[in-house]
């Protein structure tokens, strides 16, 4: 198990040096232990906010509706808000994906700064551990809501500044990781592999480094200006000094909505791995699909106001952002249009991760159209602060992203561990998955246009059928979840081992045994080809 | 220098790599000013004549010198990498030594400069400041926040630096080897060119 017939060099699982157990694991600087010690956290992190958003729904059937206090339901939302960007959604594909599977997708034997990659999970952990702190202590759980929108974040006596500071440290973790991620790119690529040769996910993590070196430092100075406004009144944000509450939603918006695409963008670039693997066919498009994830990077910087339409911007500032938000539609349907095309006539082979990837396609539509709605002015108008966006954000971040993470772990898992998962018990899980999720969400976007307000705790009766077939959803949703984890945990301990190439794939990963040797590659290998180039594809 | 040579030929060494990164670092410098300046530059439009009339209070004779003091510490930053460069042990030390007293003089130059506005209560939350103009309690608001980010800043270089010059007293940086210290001195000068842009936007506002 530990060492490979076509390889010398032992698997990254076994530990070789002077250190063993965990203490080799947390100080070790290979970048596919840092991508599991990412794993870990970030799946422990996403359960912990599903616990919370679990309660929230429960809350809202009206049987329940006195199991928490009100204060206590504006905490559950601040803190599912937070955990789940900063702690999973906004790090999860890159600093678990980027970290295992970008040095490998580009013939090298780490990232450019191995300490710093360590060091970028450390400033991880210690930001979440601030965050979790600041629950306890203090004035108590944050009840502003994940936006930290000023003047309420100014006043409320609830343990904000504390929860800031823990997202700032998390910004440091983020950019870190962009800047190791570019250098990586434009320096560790093996002989041969140009740019144009570059599997699609690192073109996708490659865009996103920009946009965590770009933005992230926006919000870091946001959050620091409120820290400094709650303790020492600077009066920057503060109307009653002169400041002005709107230059903070702007702000925290020049970052929080490229953030979005932070998001998104490492999760396209992991369906674009997928796709072609079991559609047997080089993708559709290679250079539309690489041009558009910088696109949507570049295009997505600047359409940060569309979340404050209804904040008193003058005619013309809204109208160009509601014009941008719908310019960045087309590079995302770029890559929709071309997913489907690489399907087309394809050599279809149906594995677990590519009906993932799928499932994602369909959901992220949903989101990414409910998106240009609320893009559109007289429509945002309507919807502003209701369930229609709550239930938006979760198609894009849960159904688009989300369901990526899944897709990716599903694809290399066998990869990662060298073990296979039951598929059967997989395909399992997707049922109460999407039928939960598609239950809980697709009902808050009709909840949302019949007026449902966001972060209420109470609601009023003729919502009450629409909470009732959410909360339904929601028990179904966290089943499939439980299913899912519960087969990928059991196959981590009993599950059969894997194949070097379980799925037929062509890129560079896959040439290498699983799991992966210590040092990779046993000798950097040259490219001669594109990155999708199937040998059975080229007769016909 | 090894910018022609691939990075896999030297596995564990590449300059250029950590010259990339550490300007990649530089721009999440910039843009974590670039925040404040932002913030500024509103802040300046909404209200132009307060922020003429602060800027009056503040002492341009203490901020031009503190901006000659910095210039010349960053002159000796480069001239302690040509030393290195030049296999130079003792001038490298003694042009980094001279920075590092350079950059604790602006500190010293600048603490003098804090309290002399904190004993005219123009210090956030203070009673008085509290009765001035709108506009005016802003600007004291940017200046403690813009010039106190930089001054941590300004601590966070002499640190990287103190510990250069260190590395150098063992050789660890030397003839052959001296990427770190031109990242610290690139560091250095990104210190220098933000307080550049600091002076006129508050000493000389007025």
């Amino acid at each position: 198990m530990s060492t490979h017939a076509t390889t010398g060099q032992p698997s990254y699982l076994v530990d070789t040096g002077a250190r063993k157990g965990l203490v080799a694991w947390l100080l070790s600087t290979d970048h596919k232990r840092i991508g599991l010690l990412y794993l870990g956290s970030m799946v422990f992190f996403f359960f912990v906010a599903v616990a919370l958003g679990f309660v929230m729904r429960l809350v809202q059937l009206t049987s329940f509706e006195h199991l928490i206090t009100a204060q206590t339901y504006n905490a559950l939302f601040t803190l599912h808000g937070v955990i789940m960007v900063f702690l999973f959604v906004v790090p999860g594909l890159p600093a678990v994906f980027g970290n295992f599977f970008l040095p490998i997708l580009i013939g090298a034997k780490d990232v450019a700064f191995p300490r710093l990659n360590l060091a970028s999970w450390y400033f991880y952990m210690a930001g979440a551990a601030i965050v979790v702190i600041a629950l306890f202590t203090g004035g108590g759980a944050p009840d502003t809501g994940w936006t930290f929108y000023v003047p309420f974040s100014l006043r409320t006596g609830t343990n904000v500044g504390l929860a800031v500071f823990g997202a700032f440290i998390l910004g440091f973790s983020s950019m870190l990781t962009g800047i190791n991620f570019i250098t990586t790119i434009h320096r560790m690529r093996a002989p041969g592999m140009g740019w144009f040769r570059m599997p699609l996910f690192c073109w996708a993590v490659y865009s996103t480094a920009w946009i965590q070196i770009l933005a992230t430092p926006i919000l870091a100075i946001t959050l620091v200006l409120v820290i400094l406004e709650r303790a020492f009144g600077i009066g920057i944000f503060d109307p009653a000094k002169g400041g002005d509450p709107l230059l903070y939603e702007h702000l925290f918006w020049i970052y929080s909505h490229p953030a979005v695409y932070i998001m998104i963008l490492p999760a396209m670039g992991a369906i674009t791995e997928i796709i072609p693997t079991f559609a047997k066919r080089t993708i559709f498009g290679y250079k539309a699909i690489a041009f558009s994830s910088v696109a949507i990077a570049g295009v997505g910087s600047l359409v940060w106001a569309h979340h404050m339409f209804t904040s008193g911007l003058s005619q013309f500032a809204v109208m160009t952002f509601s014009l941008l938000t719908m310019i960045v539609a087309v590079p995302s349907a770029i890559k929709v249009f071309n997913w489907v095309s690489t399907l087309y006539k394809g050599s279809i082979d149906f594995q677990p991760p590519l009906l993932f990837a799928l499932t994602f396609i369909f959901l992220f539509c949903i989101g990414g159209l409910t998106g240009v709605m609320l893009g559109a002015l007289a429509v945002n108008v309507h919807v502003h602060d209701t369930y229609f966006v709550v239930g938006h954000f979760h198609y894009v971040m849960f159904g688009g992203t989300g369901f990526a993470f899944f897709a990716a772990l599903l694809y290399w898992f066998p990869k990662m561990f060298g073990k296979m998962y039951s598929k059967k018990a997989i395909y399992a899980s997707w049922f109460p998955l999407f039928i939960g999720f598609n239950m809980l969400y697709f009902t808050m976007l009709v909840l949302g246009v019949m007026g449902m307000p966001r972060r209420y705790f109470h609601h009023l009766p003729q919502f009450n059928t629409g909470h009732e077939i959410a909360t339904v959803g929601s028990w179904f949703l966290v089943l499939g979840l439980l299913m899912f984890f519960g087969t990928l945990v059991h196959a981590l301990f009993k599950g059969e081992k894997a194949e070097d190439n379980p799925w037929g794939g062509v890129t560079l990963e896959w040439t290498i045994p699983s799991p992966p040797p210590q040092e990779n590659f046993e000798e950097i290998p040259t490219i001669t080809t594109g990155p999708y180039h199937f040998p059975q594809e080229s007769q016909g | 220098m090894s910018d022609a040579t691939h990075a896999h030929d030297a596995v564990h060494r590449d300059d250029f790599g950590a010259r990339l990164g550490m300007w990649l670092f530089l721009v999440t410098e910039i843009v974590l000013f670039g925040g404040l300046f932002i913030a500024y530059a509103y802040m300046r439009a909404t209200y132009p004549a307060e922020f003429h009339h602060a800027g009056a209070e503040l002492n341009a004779t203490l901020g031009v010198t503190n901006t000659v003091v910095l210039l010349t510490s960053s002159l000796t930053v480069v001239l302690s990498l040509v030393a290195i460069q030049r296999g130079d042990k003792v001038k490298t030390m003694a042009f980094l030594s001279t920075t590092l007293v350079l950059g604790v003089t602006f500190l010293v130059i600048k603490s003098f400069e804090w309290a002399t506005k904190f004993h005219h209560g123009l210090y956030p939350n203070a009673p008085h400041l509290a009765t001035l103009p709108h506009g005016e309690q802003v600007f004291f608001g940017l200046y403690f926040t813009m010039t106190g980010l930089h001054g941590l800043h300004v601590i966070a270089g002499l640190s990287v630096l103190a510990y250069m010059l260190v590395k150098v007293a063992r050789e660890e940086i030397r003839q052959d080897q001296y990427v770190l210290l031109e990242n610290g001195g690139l560091y250095w000068h990104l210190v220098d060119v933000i307080w550049i842009f600091l002076l006129p936007l508050f000493y000389l506002a007025a």
